[in-house]
């Protein structure tokens, strides 16, 4: 079993390596080709693991390799095979799966996208499919990890990954902006990510999962110092050390402000960040150290409170954006934020739940946005689409479904794990907890009318779109609307085929660790509750109702009466601007971070190296200069001079060593 | 025979090979300048392997030791040994040596015989400063490094070589000066022995001991280089060609660092403890500010060699730790910064080869019409930041480890490189290779040549073996460094 562990994240490194350093001799074919089997494959092999872990209960804790070793220390290279690992790697790699297959049809014709003489257009196609790859590998070494260290790498390989395919059109400015900004701002979450394990280290003396969560209850009170007088607990600032890595990836306010732009990528690799990879990085780390959260209920209500923040203010943003993919972009912020209101609320299962219907259905939004990009020749604005739905039967379908589900309406899937989320935080006492519950169950209306809104303008209505455009619009080609279908299909089911076991019953076992008091399903289990007493007594509260309402108001503002959507803006014109400038983070960190940036350092270039360092050093050597002009005159040219000199010299030696 | 003086021939062989080149050589018989210095790089790098497998790595006791008298009246002694720290420095020497012979093959027409044979005679004496064990044969080797180096940067550099190369000379050698006053001190105090290792042993009072690291300090601090004293590093860099800088920044900025490990700390330890707030001091200060000095540069080299002195604070913050990580850190953080900076130098002489600027103004759009290229300087600028995966990352995760271990502060100040050294090396990457074609010398670049790619592929497999598995790298060090923080708890007093 051992082998087949290690041949997950293998098969998708070794396709990703062949496909980019022998692009050029494979052909395209040939990339896609080894890519898609090595993911193919990696799926295969992992859903055969969730079925050995799940029906026969065979868990994996151990290493692969010493990666080295320190102060006695032994820095492994492990996996750790539980519940909450196995249901990862098959949502990473299903989705990811059909992000490759899609991926043959919407990058069909990239070579478009590059300057006519660029050598680096010339085999994009190929490097496409090893970056895909490339992250999904990352991403798999990242959830199967069996400590910290190997964590770390699959977090940071999968920050390099997003770079590289955030600015995958490098010709392009904005996108070379963007990659660099998710970058930068993933490593300020990195950089409290890094803490928070240097601290388990420096206590814990081991960085494996186990040994930590071993030891952890015997460092329940355990005090460090901050400074002064100010002492934190130490599992507190672990935990929030860590959720500060957390809220880079999964980009939680304030470090969200890459996400929106990362969708300067290629339209698949939004689906593969958005959706399975990368994003959910944050939640699926915080579900696996559920027992260390367990342990701070600061951690836990700082969690809590900046899940809700995100899922409120960043699902209003969801509202006003006219490109598609980044109405699905706020979604997914504001989705991020409901997943981590549900970890604040430790109902990590409903957490990990609700990530795992988001990867399928916002991996079909997605992908649906891209069918329809491709048909509109590379456009994304809504305001030059609509219509659509006549031209694009399939795509609009899956879209219905995926919105559904984004929405929240019964008995797609999104209900029942966002359901699940809302109802544990109605249930949670934790500081924050009342805040969250108000801002998830507004974020139920918000969702539904941003979503839907997203089909009107692009599936209903008049056809907007120049004549030219118009008259090519057709459905997409198979390789682009299988995967739509495929990932249609969890996009309904995931949901009332999967919430008993993973909210009522054993489904995680012990990879996740709930205390009683925290666990607001713990009760309604032991009354035998079933996924359809759970949509009975969900369709008629106001999560649903206000999602139904969400919908209807979008309807009504986008189809029956086209005229208020503007009305309503310039009525709420400075509400509006807020939205338009993102709440000014943008701004701000722009002008703050990377303005102070530059100004300190040519200040402290030109102040204080160039002018106070270097000016004492080149006074000194003119100091130098002068002073050897003057002792010059000493160098007579006479040989008495010089043997004269040399004999006080030796003379002056000698005695120093004789009174020695 | 030839076994038990394997030191003393990677030290000579070079430096005797390289005046061969110099005899035979003349700008006429160029192919046979290249190959003859090829071939004497390669053999001294053959001569130094047995030295990594046949090294003991269970014991901190020098190894492969070679002890004469030199001059005896003095008690001066030809006594050479590598211990865990010494050892991976001579293997990097010898190794980045054989890059710079070949990236040199072309690129230099004039007095090709001098340039290579400068770099060979470097060698030997680089190995010689870590080989050896007597404190005068040290000091010799390490100022006699000195006078290749200012030749390099004096004949082969840039329009403004000569302020550099003076400035280079005249900071290192002052420092310098102040070591030699302190080797003799020990001298008596060690009984009479200029050995290092009776060094080690000798009892030093508390006022003399302070007065003795700042001496060594004025020596190492200068050479590694340490802030406020590092200016003279950007000048010597922009100024030096390529081989120049590579060398420069991958083995004789490791002198310094060496020089703490093989003095400071074993030889002064209640100085090391006493005044470790200050050098820790000092290397934060590296870290950050020196971050953000790099980030506001223009020209690449400039911009690479504040960046090595940010890495190098990593280096000595790592030191004053007194722990294991953190020595541990500070070692490979050298060793992984050999290759790196080098990889980073080598890069910034492709473009210069070919555009003759170091702007990087000038620059735009290469992955465009240089696609391999680009991807290679990717590799080492993730290195550079520090990626794990990449030998840049052991370094620095050790240290902040170790850091973290001793004040949680520290390890918070030394973490944000995750961030700063990451904003200035992607920056760096983004306007020279990202962006649409700037020109039309960028538009007419050729992607790099199979020499080119055959350097820079070889360190790419260092960069990512280290980085991927370090552990036989940190398996010869841990004696010694177990070893070196036993030294560091005893008091000398």
């Amino acid at each position: 079993m051992q082998a087949v562990y290690l041949a997950i994240p293998l098969l998708c490194l070794a396709a990703a390596a062949i496909a980019g350093l022998a692009g050029g001799r494979i052909g395209r074919a040939g990339a896609h080709g080894v890519t898609i089997f090595g993911v193919g494959a990696a799926f295969l092999l992992s859903f055969y693991v969730a079925l050995d872990v799940f029906r026969n209960g065979h868990l994996f804790n151990g290493p692969v390799y010493s990666w080295l070793s320190s102060g006695g220390y032994n820095f492994q290279v492990g996996f750790l095979i539980d519940q909450l690992t196995a249901t990862m790697m098959v949502v990473v790699t299903f989705v990811s799966l059909m992000v490759h297959i899609y991926t043959i049809g919407y990058m069909a014709d990239d070579e478009h996208n590059w300057p006519k003489d660029s050598l680096a257009g010339k085999n994009s196609y190929q490097r496409f499919f090893s970056y895909i790859s490339l992250f999904t590998f990352s991403m798999l070494m990242l959830v199967m990890s069996n400590n910290f260290i190997q964590l770390f790498f699959g977090w940071e390989a999968v920050g390099l990954v997003s770079y590289l395919l955030i600015g995958f059109w490098f010709n392009r400015e904005s996108a070379i902006f963007a990659n660099m900004k998710a970058f930068l701002v993933n490593r300020v979450g990195d950089f409290g990510f890094l803490l928070g394990i240097a601290a388990i280290f420096a206590w814990f003396g081991t960085l494996d999962y186990d040994a930590v969560f071993g030891i952890a209850p015997s460092l329940a009170s355990q005090q460090i110092h901050i400074a002064g007088s100010t002492h934190w607990s130490l599992i507190t600032f672990i935990c929030i050390a860590l959720f500060v890595g957390a809220m880079g990836k999964s980009a939680q306010v304030p470090l969200h402000v890459w996400l929106p732009d990362s969708m300067e990528g290629p339209t698949p690799i939004s689906a593969l960040i958005h959706a399975a990879t990368m994003v959910t990085a944050g939640i699926f780390m915080v579900a696996r150290m559920s027992p260390l959260y367990e342990m701070s209920e600061t951690a836990l209500s700082l969690i809590i409170i900046i899940g809700a923040i995100t899922a409120l203010f960043m699902g209003l943003l969801g509202i006003i954006q006219y490109d598609i993919k980044r109405v699905i972009a706020y979604s997914t912020l504001s989705q991020l934020g409901y997943m981590t209101v549900g970890l604040g609320a430790s109902a990590y299962n409903a957490s990990i739940f609700h990530l795992g219907t988001h990867a399928f259905f916002k991996a079909l939004l997605f992908l649906g946005a891209g069918s329809v990009i491709i048909a509109m020749h590379h456009a994304q604005d809504m305001r030059r689409m609509g219509g659509l739905r006549r031209f694009m039967p399939i795509t609009y379908f899956t879209m219905i479904i995926g919105s559904l589900a984004l929405s929240g309406i019964p008995p797609f899937a999104g209900f029942f794990s966002k359901d699940a989320i809302i109802e544990a935080v109605h249930h949670s006492h934790i500081t924050g907890s009342g805040f969250a519950y108000f801002s998830v169950v507004i974020g139920a209306f918000i969702t539904a009318f941003y979503s839907f809104r997203l089909i009107f303008m692009t599936f209903h209505g008049k056809p907007r779109m120049d004549e030219h455009t118009r008259k090519h619009l057709k459905e997409s080609p198979a390789v682009v609307i299988v995967p739509l279908l495929l990932l249609a299909i969890p996009s309904v089911m995931a949901g009332w085929q999967f919430i008993e076991p993973m909210l009522y019953g054993d489904f995680f076992g012990d990879a996740i660790r709930i205390l009683p008091r925290h666990n607001a399903f713990a009760e309604a289990g032991e009354h035998g509750f079933s996924a359809w007493h759970f949509m009975k007594h969900g369709a008629f509260q106001p999560p649903v109702l206000l999602a139904l309402i969400g919908m209807v108001s979008a309807y009504i503002f986008y189809v029956a009466r086209p005229d208020l959507a503007g009305e309503w803006r310039a009525k709420l014109a400075p509400a509006v601007r807020v939205l338009e400038n993102n709440y000014y983070f943008d701004k701000v960190y722009q002008a703050v971070f990377a303005g102070g940036a530059l100004r300190l350092g040519s200040c402290l270039w030109k102040s204080a190296d160039v002018k106070m360092i270097d000016g004492f050093i080149n006074g000194l050597a003119r100091a130098v200069g002068w002073v050897s002009g003057k002792v010059r005159l000493v160098q007579s040219g006479y040989l008495y001079h010089y043997a004269f000199v040399m004999i006080i010299g030796l003379f002056l030696m000698i005695s120093w060593f004789l009174y020695l | 025979m030839f076994a038990d003086h394997l030191l003393t021939v990677s030290i000579w062989l070079p430096i005797l090979g390289g005046i061969l080149v110099l005899l035979l050589g003349s700008d006429e018989r160029k192919p046979l300048v290249r190959q003859l210095s090829l071939g004497v790089a390669v053999l001294t790098f053959l001569v130094t392997v047995p030295l990594w497998t046949g090294f003991d790595r269970g014991t901190a006791a020098m190894q492969f030791v070679e002890q004469a008298d030199w001059i005896r009246p003095l008690h001066i002694q030809y006594f050479l040994g590598v211990d865990g720290f010494s050892m991976p420095l001579i293997l990097l020497t010898s190794f980045i040596t054989i890059l710079v012979v070949i990236a040199g093959w072309r690129v230099i027409r004039d007095h090709l015989a001098s340039y290579m044979a400068a770099f060979l005679i470097m060698e030997g004496l680089m190995i010689g400063v870590f080989a050896a064990l007597d404190a005068i044969l040290f000091y010799v080797f390490w100022e006699a490094t000195l006078l290749p180096m200012y030749l390099i940067i004096g004949i082969w550099g840039g329009d403004n070589r000569v302020y550099a190369a003076i400035k280079f000379f005249l900071y290192t050698l002052l420092g310098s000066l102040l070591m030699l006053v302190a080797m003799i001190y020990l001298y008596y105090q060690a009984g009479h022995s200029f050995s290092i290792l009776d060094f080690h042993a000798a009892r030093i009072g508390e006022t003399a001991q302070i007065l003795l690291f700042l001496a060594f300090f004025a020596a190492f601090a200068v050479k590694i280089p340490m802030w406020p004293v590092h200016t003279w590093l950007p000048d010597a860099h922009v100024q030096a060609p390529t081989g120049g800088s590579v060398i420069l920044a991958a083995i004789m900025l490791k002198m310094g660092g060496y020089g703490f490990l093989r003095f400071n700390l074993p030889i002064l330890p209640d100085a090391s403890h006493a005044l470790a707030g200050f050098m820790i001091a000092l290397s934060l200060i590296a870290v950050v500010y020196i971050a953000f000095v790099a980030l506001v540069q223009t020209d690449m080299k400039k911009l690479i060699a504040y960046s090595s002195i940010s890495h190098m604070g990593f280096v000595t913050l790592g030191f004053f730790l007194f722990n294991q990580q953190g020595i541990e850190g500070g070692m490979v953080q050298m060793i992984s910064h050999g290759f790196v900076s080098g990889a980073m130098f080598l890069c910034v002489g492709v473009l210069y080869d070919r555009m003759h600027t170091r702007e990087i103004s000038a620059y735009g759009g290469v992955g465009h019409t240089m696609p391999l290229f680009a991807a290679f300087m990717m590799l080492f600028t993730m290195a550079n930041t520090g990626l794990p995966g990449t030998s840049g990352f052991v370094g620095e995760l050790l240290v902040i480890l170790g850091a973290f271990k001793t004040n949680l502060w520290l390890a918070v100040i030394a973490a944000t490189t995750l961030v700063f050294g990451a904003a200035y090396s992607l920056w760096l990457y983004k306007r020279v290779i990202f962006g649409p074609v700037v020109n039309e010398n960028v538009k007419k670049l050729t992607d790099i040549s199979r020499r080119e790619a055959l350097f820079l592929g070889l360190l790419a497999v260092f960069v990512l073996g280290i980085g991927l598995y370090p552990g036989p790298l940190l398996d010869v060090m841990h004696a010694s460094i177990d070893n070196l923080v036993a030294q560091t708890s005893l008091s000398k007093l």
